[in-house]
């Protein structure tokens, strides 16, 4: 078992390599320095106390949707419908900040409460429906996307407009907010919001939940084999709408930490990139919560240097983008990594 | 309200057209046995090579380039589509995982290289494709006033696209092989198909027509590369399923999606739709998707061996 995780590890540093070489012959395609995109892309994200800060806040949602992406593989479920639970949770945690004029203490942890609930009930329609009807949950958490954007294309403008644009939400009060002024102080005035702390905490309770419990166990049970589950007594319909659920909840959290987090409003017409970046942080970090946080960090690394960078060189931003998506090609493809691996190793051997 | 449905007609059908294309795209691949959700990024290739094409070469021949940037996007996308097929069918990678680091590649590195080129990300071309009202069959009663004025040459080829494809798919040997492909690999193998080499070609197939599709809705109605199609391809899927992965089907389902969102683009401006909410409009082509999941749970018509690799060694 230990030596199998390694070699996921592995394959996902092997994977990280060859999206930062693939991300190099970009740069060198336009004629630019890759050491040099490189030095400024991290420095960008790490030079100063204010910039860690953005990286955390920036790594923050992903934490969530990176979460929630490996925690329905682990039953064997895909659940590509993380974008659209951030933005029903998003959506939903706004409508609260905006509507209600209470204190803090009871305000915020509403808003959170329904951004929650939002992404549950996001995820549980494709948990049902597979379940229930054996529809793929791929299919209809794609169609959930779409529901939910054109949700909030509608409701924002209808309901939540700000006095000058038709395209955003007002901005919610400093109430209704994750961020908090000492810790803003702290960092010097960067992004980073209590919503970091609630992904760490978040992490912690999802590794108990799969290593210390009878529902993870159930879970995971299912994922393996589906058929040997329901043998052994497990109700696997059950136990597939409980995972899709808590992972829309785990991304319903994330579009909380977005929209009220890091940002202060919601905009229509924008699909969040962070619920398909959950896919590639939940392949990277090989399912295990643990291995998402930190794949979570390295993408908030990759996403708040790349304006620095684009600042200091000519290379345009989405290089960022770029070598996010290559590194879920190669993750996709690791099994020519594997290949070759097993190959070289067999050739050293024979060389021996 | 004759006359409301004559003005929305032409955009409704320059709305369907890169649906419908796009779509029978995914038809090909599915039908073989790839599930391709990469569409979306396929379009993004094809929008993006047509934009370049037709920006460099419209100061000398403005008639031509379009036509030549409509060929340049189907080359583009039958090329990128094949990071997915060596993904999916030599390497029998998860084919959704793959299809979604296609949408994101796709959106990044043309962005990436559009923002290279002009600055801003954004390209405009000058000359699109013109309306044209076709002769003698215009002055056909009721038809000729929807169907024959004020047309694209775009949608007489991509209508011409669907025929071929349905006979291809239908009365070739060919295409009984792909679709032999799709349900039962094991068996087309055993016949004497080389299931790989069909599956290439599927998904070349659909990379193609999706980058036509997404070339279409350039020299159309939008006139500029931004980055995105705006879930198109995702429509396309939805439309693929409604359709149940049957060409004529594709057709109403493509047509239904494109006249429900010409109604909610239009419907502030028309009064007669002013009183459907536009979210009910727009969300419709997905929430009727997932009715139909469930309605033809039982009895799909979902190719049988769609996402999965074809090992050879499996029996």
């Amino acid at each position: 078992m230990k030596m199998e995780l390694n070699k996921e590890y592995v394959l996902a540093l092997v994977a990280i390599v060859l999206g930062l070489i693939a991300g190099s012959f970009l740069m060198l395609l336009t004629g630019n320095n890759p050491f040099q995109g490189y030095y400024f892309l991290i420095r960008g994200g790490l030079m100063s106390i204010e910039r860690v800060g953005n990286t955390l806040a920036t790594a923050t949602p992903l934490i969530f949707t990176g979460l929630a992406v490996a925690f329905a593989f682990r039953t064997g479920l895909f659940n590509i419908g993380a974008a659209g639970q951030m933005l029903a949770g998003g959506l939903c945690a706004t409508a609260i900040g905006l509507t209600f004029a209470w204190p803090k203490a009871i305000l915020l942890p509403t808003a959170v409460l329904g951004a929650l609930l939002a992404g549950a009930l996001w995820g549980f329609v494709p948990g049902y429906l597979k379940s229930r009807f054996n529809v793929h949950e791929v299919v209809s958490s794609i169609m959930m996307n779409w529901i939910a954007y054109w949700t909030v294309y509608y409701v924002v403008p209808g309901y939540f407009k700000g006095p000058y644009l038709e395209t955003e939400s007002r901005k919610i009060s400093e109430a209704a907010s994750l961020k908090v002024a000492w810790l803003t102080k702290m960092f010097n005035g960067s992004y980073i919001n209590l919503g970091f702390f609630l992904a760490v905490v978040a992490v912690i309770i999802i590794t108990f939940i799969l290593n210390k419990t009878t529902l993870g166990y159930e879970l995971k049970a299912v994922g393996f084999n589906r058929h040997a589950a329901e043998y052994a007594g497990i109700r696997s319909n059950r136990n597939i709408i409980v995972s899709m659920m808590i992972s829309g909840a785990l991304a319903g959290l994330g579009g909380a930490a977005f929209y009220i987090g890091y940002a202060s409003n919601i905009q229509i017409g924008v699909m969040p990139s962070q619920g398909f970046d959950g896919i590639a942080v939940s392949l990277l970090g090989a399912n295990s919560p643990w291995g998402v946080f930190f794949a979570a960090v390295f993408f908030g690394l990759l996403h708040s240097g790349k304006g620095f960078m684009n600042a200091m060189t000519n290379i345009p931003p989405e290089i960022a983008d770029s070598i996010i998506a290559t590194i879920i090609y190669f993750a996709a493809t690791s099994i020519l990594i594997e290949r070759s691996w097993d190959r070289l190793k067999k050739y050293l051997r024979g060389a021996k | 309200m004759w006359e409301i449905i004559v003005q929305v007609f032409p955009y409704a059908i320059a709305f369907t057209v890169p649906l419908l294309i796009t779509a029978l795209g995914g038809l090909f691949s599915e039908r073989s046995g790839v599930v391709n959700i990469g569409l979306e990024g396929l379009m993004v290739v094809g929008l993006f090579s047509s934009a370049i094409t037709i920006v460099n070469l419209e100061k000398f021949m403005p008639g031509t380039a379009v036509w030549i940037g409509l060929l340049a996007a189907a080359v583009a996308g039958a090329l990128f589509s094949l990071l997915h097929a060596f993904a999916c069918i030599n390497l029998h990678a998860n084919q959704v995982i793959s299809g979604t680091a296609i949408n994101m590649i796709a959106g990044a590195i043309t962005v990436y290289l559009a923002r290279n080129i002009t600055g801003s990300g954004n390209i405009h071309i000058v000359h699109g494709l013109v309306r044209r009202t076709v002769p003698v069959l215009s002055d056909i009663p009721v038809l000729g006033k929807l169907f024959f004025t004020q047309t694209y040459a775009t949608t007489w080829l991509v209508l011409a696209i669907l025929v071929l494809s349905w006979f291809v798919l239908y009365k070739t040997a060919f295409g009984l092989r792909l679709r032999a492909c799709g349900e039962h690999p094991q068996a087309a193998d055993s016949a004497g198909v080389n299931v790989y080499r069909i599956r290439y070609i599927a998904v070349m197939i659909s990379g193609a027509f999706s980058g036509l599709g997404g070339a279409i809705i350039l020299v159309t109605y939008s006139g500029e590369f931004n980055g995105t199609v705006a879930g198109l391809g995702f429509l396309a899927i939805a439309a693929l399923i409604f359709g149940q992965w049957k060409p004529w089907g594709v057709l109403g389902a493509t047509f239904f999606f494109g006249f429900a969102s010409t109604i909610a683009n239009v419907s502030q401006a028309v009064p007669l739709f002013a009183n459907i909410p536009g979210i009910l409009l727009k969300t419709f082509p997905y929430v009727i998707t997932l009715i139909v999941l469930v309605m033809f749970s039982k009895s799909s018509q979902a190719p049988k061996a769609a996402g999965e690799p074809y090992d050879k060694g499996k029996r």
